[in-house]
């Protein structure tokens, strides 16, 4: 998977899940102030994400640091290529 | 006696003829009926009946995701109607989070459909890590409460009574005494259910539920009537605004009705079966409660849902109280049985039947069961003013429940 076709992913499946304007999402994108989602929404937007790219996130500590798209597109390509990595 | 008078201003209903009052209304009036086949249920071994009244024309998407994601099918249901309750009643935004309104709206139980879901998943691995995070919020016993409070903002009281096909005729009652009682200004009163095999399946074991009429399912239920075979479940909401009269007086809002009188008994004889002298019982103590005798009552929406025995029961009741002179009718045979939205469902409609002047008649009675008879059944459309009228609801589980309607005078 090219780090373009993860970005898209990721975008496609949050626009869908959260019913946000995919043409709206940008890296700069925030999750909480742009896209209006809260505690709850983070829970799903981990199951999501863990659904979709088929991997363990929940416990990641970097999880918690995630504020933009942009941080999810960077946390889930290094991730990504972390689990090529340990193959 | 309630201390202060209690008036209805708002109606709300999401029934399978649509959204919204005069939609129920034009359905029952023209004798529709809402009941459908759904093959589906042929799938599942043991079940019989494949018949069931669903919700048509409403569009969940129209609430905004943030309150959506918390609700199943039946606070969908519950949201619509009391927005629209609210919107009739012409109630502002500052008068829903005042603390003066409060919120009483029941379901059987919480949605079926989720559990269904959930159980699925978890039962594939005895896993969590797919749940997501509104999984709870679905199947709350007060999920449609809270989801209708977290929507409109409202401040005040929130309950959620559970009596399965009493509970809608509870949470009105109840709402009335909190009015009544002067604890609370506004009330919004109801119920929900959503249609699920777990419903008509409970009702197929305990052979209550119809099952000969399933390639022609317009034609079933049939309170009353000879040929009736059983309970045809159903699915919607019905949500009233009830209003202190002072209140709605002073705003200048238009009363629909006067809730005068509420009852509620419990029948220990048998947690199925009802018991003629429990329903009668119950019928006593709504008239003493609104402080009228049995001849003032004009009409009586009875609970019918079309099973030998609630039918028989509840026909000799009706005869004992009110002798054989007083129209009695049910809706079960429009809207087959909505469950805990079927009291405050067909008290809308008994709210319209008192404004409009005509009386709904027994869809599908076509020849009266002679052990029901003794009750003058309304078998067809009658244009005839009632000044007061008495609806009855029975739950599983011997729950009676009856409310008095009047004409605001």
């Amino acid at each position: 998977m090219t780090e373009q076709e993860i970005v898209a992913k990721i975008n496609s499946s949050l626009a869908e899940e959260f019913e946000y304007d995919l043409a709206a999402m940008t890296p700069e994108t925030t999750l909480f102030e742009d896209m209006g989602l809260d505690s709850l929404d983070v829970v799903d937007l981990v199951i999501v994400l863990e659904t979709a790219f088929s991997m363990k996130v929940r416990e990641e500590e970097a999880i918690r640091k995630i504020r933009t798209l942009g941080d999810i597109h960077e946390f889930v390509i290094a991730k990504k290529r972390q689990l090529e990595g340990d193959r | 006696m309630l201390l202060r008078r209690v008036v209805i201003t708002g109606i709300g209903a999401v029934s399978p003829f649509g959204r919204g009052i005069d939609n129920l209304m034009d359905g029952l009036l023209a004798g529709r009926s809402g009941v459908v086949e759904l093959p589906a249920l042929a799938e599942i071994i043991g079940m019989r009946t494949r018949v069931a009244a669903l919700v048509t024309g409403v569009d969940p998407m129209e609430i905004p995701r943030k309150f959506r994601r918390s609700m199943s099918s039946m606070s969908v249901f519950a949201t619509l109607a009391a927005q629209d309750a609210v919107a009739m009643a012409g109630l502002a935004p500052e008068q829903l989070g005042s603390g003066r309104l409060g919120v009483s709206i029941g379901s059987t139980t919480g949605s079926p459909q989720t559990m269904e879901e959930f159980f699925r998943e978890f039962n594939a691995d005895h896993s969590l890590e797919r749940m997501k995070s509104t999984l709870f919020f679905h199947i709350m016993n007060h999920s449609c409460a809270s989801n209708v409070a977290q929507v409109l903002g409202v401040t005040g009281r929130v309950l959620a009574p559970a009596a399965a096909c009493s509970t809608s005729t509870h949470a009105i009652g109840y709402g009335a005494e909190m009015i009544g009682l002067g604890k609370q200004e506004f009330m919004l009163c109801g119920g929900a259910d959503e249609f699920h095999p777990l419903t008509s399946g409970t009702f197929d074991i305990i052979n209550a539920a119809s099952a000969a009429f399933n390639d022609t399912p317009h034609q079933t239920p049939r309170p009353f009537d000879v040929r009736r075979d059983g309970i045809v479940c159903g699915e919607g909401s019905g949500i009233l605004l009830l209003e202190s009269l002072d209140s709605a007086l002073s705003r200048g809002a238009e009363i629909l009705a006067e809730v005068t009188g509420f009852a509620t008994n419990s029948d220990p004889g048998s947690i199925a079966n009802p018991d003629t002298a429990c329903i009668a019982q119950c019928m006593r103590l709504a008239l003493a409660d609104a402080g009228i005798e049995p001849g003032e009552v004009g009409y009586v929406n009875a609970h019918a849902t079309a099973t030998e025995q609630g039918d028989i029961a509840e026909c000799a009741a009706i005869a004992e109280v009110f002798g054989a002179d007083t129209p009695v009718s049910s809706l079960k045979g429009h809207l087959g049985h909505t469950m805990a939205a079927s009291g405050a469902l067909e008290l809308a409609a008994c709210v319209e039947m008192l404004r409009r002047e005509v009386l709904v008649p027994t869809l599908n009675l076509d020849e009266v069961d002679p052990a029901c008879a003794g009750v003058l059944h309304q078998r067809e459309v009658a244009q005839r003013r009632v000044d007061t009228l008495i609806k009855n609801n029975f739950a599983l589980g011997g729950v009676n429940s009856s409310i008095i309607l009047r004409r605001y005078a």
